[in-house]
Parts: structure tokens; C-alpha cells; sequence
């Protein structure tokens, strides 16, 4: 299946697939976007963002301000509410006639259904879940005696495999565009530049609706009185160690007093003790506050690999062996209960002092 | 009703994993599942089976070694199996996994097909959208439940914030998510019947309508680069305080060192 040098020489500019849900860009399309400016630099190429709904034009400055040199617009009332296809349609259509080297999706849960789909209907590669992107060399090494067959300036895709016990970096080198879905809350948006504007291109490849097309009966929005616990800098997060879902007080308690957010463990959620989008690791969400508590969790690995690449984690646990305090820059062996009631009291304390 | 379910063997992640000497992954020390997400589309198929008869088969793509989950399968209350294994196939991606399944499910009758939303070792959920586009099926993941109304699945597709109840006519393939059910034991005849019962094994030659350039390693159009253990950031400090205070005094001076109070 491998396409030709020539063939492949026609594939330019890194485009982010800009998800859009109720007329909102989601966070994860702006990070795209900063990611995209630092892979189109060694490639001397533009960044490109594909915009499709339903009467969203008009969302196409705020790509612009985060980083798009071009916006490219598919809107038709197929696309009012996701669906496969007509999505999928959309965006390897748009595939097929820009011809991207690289197109990037946010692997959400709207952009791990579209990008494989769309991978396999433009016959290429697709890596998930990438946390790290960069430009270089593939093979990364040139083999002995083979150095001209090395290529260079290859998107190399570092993402987690085994619930993030081992790290792949792999490459799409003989076929276009590189694909890769990309972790949500791993790359940096750029600070925005307000008033900017992007050659905006509308595009339509037509819409007909066949056996593919799912008819939506009825869409059930969650009730959301929480924050998104990727946003949070501080996050107050609780295992089966805290012991029952009225003991999730100290943990409110103790997040209201220092201004953070309570998240928790999949046992938690398992247990029916909080909501599923509290929760932190490999089934939950990627979070990187600055300080994570972990309280009363054992460190499993898949909650781990949510939670690593916080600034500060802070353990608090019974356990001595507890596995949560091989990646806790500060462990407290002690009894939860009798520690967070005090903890609280003091953060108020301290807060209190520094405002006088 | 036929349904066709694709289930993986895979390493079990969940009870810790074992290391060599040398840092490489053990996997022999570690013991070998049926993906959970894939057993809950299973379950899903059974009780399918249960309530309206459907006729189950399951399918895998492995070594010889992975006929175990199907005759897990088997006991489960599955009424068919068959293995497709082959050298050349091995070494896979998911484009070339899903072209793989795509042309075994050539050779059966289906009305519904079910995959797991993904496996926890590639943990890249893209196989089941594939075989879908491979075949040219509307595709419904991330289902949380799963009903069906004469030639219609009407399907509960979970999103980040919200969930759409969706509608589409059969056939159609379905990613299942390990909340979708509880999945039931093996009985004890079953799993009597099930290593009695026969398996059948394709090979390359079996899969119809397929190439041999979208096939194993060299169909794969993702090359690994480089695969190393993940470096972790370690341990930093431990106390154990002798009292809660103690306890409470580390932390508050800890928060204060990093301006976080």
C-alpha cells in the first residue's frame, strides 16, 4: 500500500481537525493548534484548521488567534451534531483534495471514532493518543550501508501503549497524510493573538445520505454542576481508601479551602460513589494540575498514567507499600481521617493570615 | 440474527506488571485475558442470544494460544469460533488488523458485528471503526446499550458530556464499552462443551477479497521507531509522621515552600 516519493511529495501543511460541539471550539483544538505552529516550522509549511458543522462559520477568527494560518469551512445541516458519516465524509474529502502531510485529531471521544475511520477511507496511517509529536528522522538511525535511504523531516509520534507502562515512537513514513490522534491536556496552546485572521475557504463536497448515515433520536446531555477536572490546578482526588462516599467531605472540605477540584480514582467510580467524569487515568481523563492530591489511592498504574505529569503530587495514604508513593514527590503514611479535618483547618488559616 | 463478535487476547494490565532484568516488559509472567471491553460486547451478544435467539460466533486474530479465550467464548454460552492465524499476519497494525477481520467476516453472515472500544494493551481503540469502513457498515462506538427493533439497533453512544441515543439498520458494527454490562461466567458444562467443541482455523489463504500489501508487518503504514520502558519521574520524599500534627505541619510547610498557600 505504500504510495511513491512523487506522490508523497504533493502532501503539504499541518492541518488539526477543529472539533466543534454546540457551536464551541473544544479546548483540544486549540492545543492542536500549538502544537501544529511548532511542527510547521522545520517544515516550512502552513498550519491549517478544518472547521465542520453546522452554521459555524463565524468560529473561524478564534482558530485564527490560536494559530491557524488557514481555516478551511465544510458546514451543512448534516453536520448540526456529530455523526460518522457525514464526518467522516467531510473531513476525507477534505483530505483527499488538499492533500495534507500531516492532519492531526484530538483523541476525544468524538475524534477516536472519526480518525480511524477516516484513516482507513484515505488508505494511511493512524497513531493514537499521541502525548508527544516531533519532526525527524526515520529510520532514527540510518541503517549501515542503507544512509540514503533514510528519510527525514517524518512526523515521529511518541504515545503510551500497555496502560503507559512502555513508550512506542512511530512514524507513517510511505503513506499520507501522518495521522495521529492526540491526548487531550498534553500540548500547550499559544498565548492567543487577539484580532488575527485566517484565509478562510469554504468547501462542500456534497452530502447524500446512505446506509451509513445514523438516524440520532434523542441527545441526553449530562448535568454538569462540576468543573472539568483537566482545567483544575489544584485537584483534591480520592480512592477506595477514603472509604465511603460520605467521606468525600474531608476531600470537598479540603478542595474548597485550598480552591481546587475533587477528582478521583476508577475504584471510586466502579463503587458508585462519584460520577465517571471525575475520574483520573488510563479509562478516565489526562489531567496535569500543579498539585495533585492522591488520597486514599493505591497507585495503580492505570490511575497513574492520568496523573504523572502533575507538578506536584502529594500522597496520602496508609499503606507504607502503596505504589502511589514511587511517584509522589511528597508521601505522608498516615490515617486519612484524622489528617485532612487538620489539614483544612490550617490552608484556612494559612490563607487567612496571608490576606491580613 | 447472526452477530459476529471480535474479541483480542491480551496481557492483563490490571493485576501490576511484571518487568525482566533488563527492563523489558515480561509478558510471559503475565497472565493472558480476553480484553474486557471485548467480553462486554460479548455479553452483549448473549444476551442478544437469550432474548431474541441470535446465533453468536466469535472471532479472533492471534497465535494458536488465543483459541483459550474463545473457548472461554465457548462456555460463555458462544455458539461459534473460529481463530484466524498465519505468519504472514503477524507484526499488524490496526490498518492492517482491521483489513485482516475485515476479510474473514467476508466468509460470514452477520446482522450485527461487536468489538470491544479497545484493547488495553494497544489501547488504540481503531480497529473496530476500520473493519467498519473496510466493509462498508455504519459504525456506532463507545455504546453503552444496546437494544433491538426488527432490522434496527438503536444504540446509546457515550460522548465526553452527553450521550446520543442512536439509530441504525442492520447490518451495522457496534464498539462495545466495558460499562456496558456485567459479563456472566462460564458454566461449568460449558466449559466442558466448550473444550470438546471444534474451532475453526483460517489462514491467509481463508480471507477473502484481500491483498496481500495490507497484510502484517510489511501492509502495516505505521512503523515503530523506537519502543523503550516508560521513564518515570521516581519516588521523592517519604515521611511517616508520629502524629496527624506532624503530619499536617509537613504538608502545610511543604505547600508553603511551593507557594501553593
Amino acid at each position: 500500500m505504500n504510495m511513491t516519493p512523487e506522490a508523497i511529495a504533493e502532501y503539504k501543511g499541518v492541518y488539526v481537525f477543529a472539533q466543534q460541539v454546540d457551536h464551541t471550539i473544544g479546548s483540544i483544538a486549540y492545543e492542536l493548534l500549538g502544537k501544529a505552529r511548532d511542527l510547521a516550522a522545520p517544515l516550512n509549511t502552513e498550519v491549517v484548521a478544518v472547521l465542520i458543522g453546522s452554521g459555524v462559520k463565524d468560529l473561524a477568527d478564534s482558530l485564527a488567534e490560536y494559530g491557524a494560518d488557514k481555516v478551511i469551512v465544510v458546514d451543512d445541516p448534516e453536520l448540526k451534531e456529530y455523526r460518522t458519516e457525514p464526518y467522516a465524509h467531510a473531513l476525507a474529502s477534505v483530505i483527499n483534495k488538499y492533500k495534507p502531510e500531516i492532519m492531526l485529531v484530538g483523541a476525544t471521544a468524538i475524534g477516536r471514532d472519526l480518525g480511524p475511520t477516516v484513516s482507513a477511507r484515505v488508505a494511511t496511517g493512524l497513531t493514537a493518543d499521541c502525548t508527544v509529536l516531533e519532526i525527524g528522522d526515520f529510520p532514527l538511525v540510518p541503517v549501515p550501508g542503507k544512509e540514503d535511504e533514510q528519510l527525514h523531516n517524518q512526523l515521529l509520534m511518541t504515545r503510551p501503549a500497555f496502560g503507559g507502562n512502555t513508550i512506542a515512537t512511530i512514524a507513517c513514513p510511505y503513506n499520507r497524510p501522518q495521522m495521529a490522534t492526540v491526548r487531550p491536556g498534553v500540548m500547550q496552546k499559544i498565548e492567543p493573538k487577539k484580532g488575527a485572521k485566517a484565509v478562510v475557504e469554504e468547501f462542500n463536497p456534497g452530502f447524500t445520505p446512505n446506509n451509513r448515515y445514523v438516524t440520532i433520536k434523542e441527545v441526553v446531555k449530562a448535568v454538569k454542576d462540576t468543573v472539568d477536572i483537566m482545567d483544575a490546578k489544584i485537584l483534591v482526588s480520592g480512592g477506595r481508601g477514603v472509604g465511603s462516599p460520605e467521606n468525600f467531605k474531608l476531600l470537598d472540605d479540603l478542595a474548597e479551602a485550598i480552591g481546587g477540584t475533587v477528582s478521583c480514582s476508577r475504584a471510586v467510580v466502579d463503587s458508585g460513589w462519584k460520577p465517571k467524569d471525575l475520574q483520573v487515568g488510563q479509562t478516565g481523563k489526562t489531567v496535569r494540575p500543579n498539585v495533585y492530591f492522591a488520597i486514599g489511592i493505591s497507585g495503580a498504574i492505570q490511575h497513574v498514567a492520568g496523573m504523572e505529569e502533575s507538578d506536584i503530587i502529594i500522597a496520602i495514604n496508609k499503606d507504607e507499600d502503596a505504589p502511589i508513593f514511587d511517584v509522589a514527590d511528597y508521601g505522608i503514611v498516615g490515617d486519612l481521617n484524622k489528617i485532612l479535618p487538620q489539614l483544612t483547618e490550617q490552608v484556612k488559616a494559612a490563607r487567612a493570615a496571608k490576606k491580613n | 440474527m447472526k452477530v459476529v463478535v471480535c474479541i483480542k487476547q491480551v496481557p492483563d494490565t490490571k493485576g501490576g506488571v511484571s518487568f525482566n532484568p533488563d527492563g523489558t516488559l515480561n509478558r510471559a509472567a503475565m497472565l493472558a485475558i480476553m480484553n474486557p471491553d471485548d467480553k462486554a460486547g460479548l455479553e452483549a451478544a448473549l444476551r442478544l442470544k437469550d432474548q431474541y435467539g441470535a446465533e453468536v460466533t466469535v472471532l479472533t486474530m492471534g497465535l494458536p494460544k488465543a483459541t483459550d479465550v474463545l473457548r472461554e467464548a465457548l462456555a460463555m454460552g458462544a455458539d461459534k469460533a473460529v481463530l484466524v492465524t498465519d505468519r504472514v499476519l503477524g507484526g499488524a497494525d490496526t490498518w492492517a488488523t482491521s483489513t485482516t477481520i475485515a476479510g474473514a467476516l467476508r466468509n460470514l453472515e452477520y446482522d450485527l458485528v461487536i468489538t470491544g472500544r479497545q484493547a488495553i494493551d494497544g489501547d488504540t481503540a481503531q480497529v473496530g471503526p476500520q473493519i467498519a469502513e473496510h466493509l462498508g457498515l455504519p459504525v456506532i462506538s463507545y455504546a453503552q446499550d444496546i437494544k433491538i427493533d426488527g432490522d434496527k439497533v438503536i444504540v446509546e453512544r457515550l460522548y465526553d458530556d452527553r450521550y446520543h441515543v442512536l439509530e441504525a439498520k442492520m447490518p451495522c458494527l457496534i464498539t462495545a464499552l466495558a460499562e456496558l454490562n456485567e459479563p456472566r461466567y462460564m458454566t461449568p458444562g460449558g466449559i466442558f462443551d466448550a473444550f470438546q467443541a471444534e474451532i475453526t482455523t483460517w489462514g491467509r489463504a481463508d480471507l477473502k477479497d484481500v491483498e496481500d500489501g495490507n497484510l502484517g508487518l510489511n501492509g502495516s503504514p505505521t512503523k515503530i521507531a523506537k519502543a523503550s520502558d516508560k521513564v518515570r519521574k521516581g519516588a521523592g520524599e517519604k515521611v511517616v509522621p508520629d502524629s496527624p500534627e506532624d503530619a499536617v505541619a509537613y504538608i502545610i510547610g511543604k505547600l508553603d515552600e511551593k507557594h501553593v498557600i
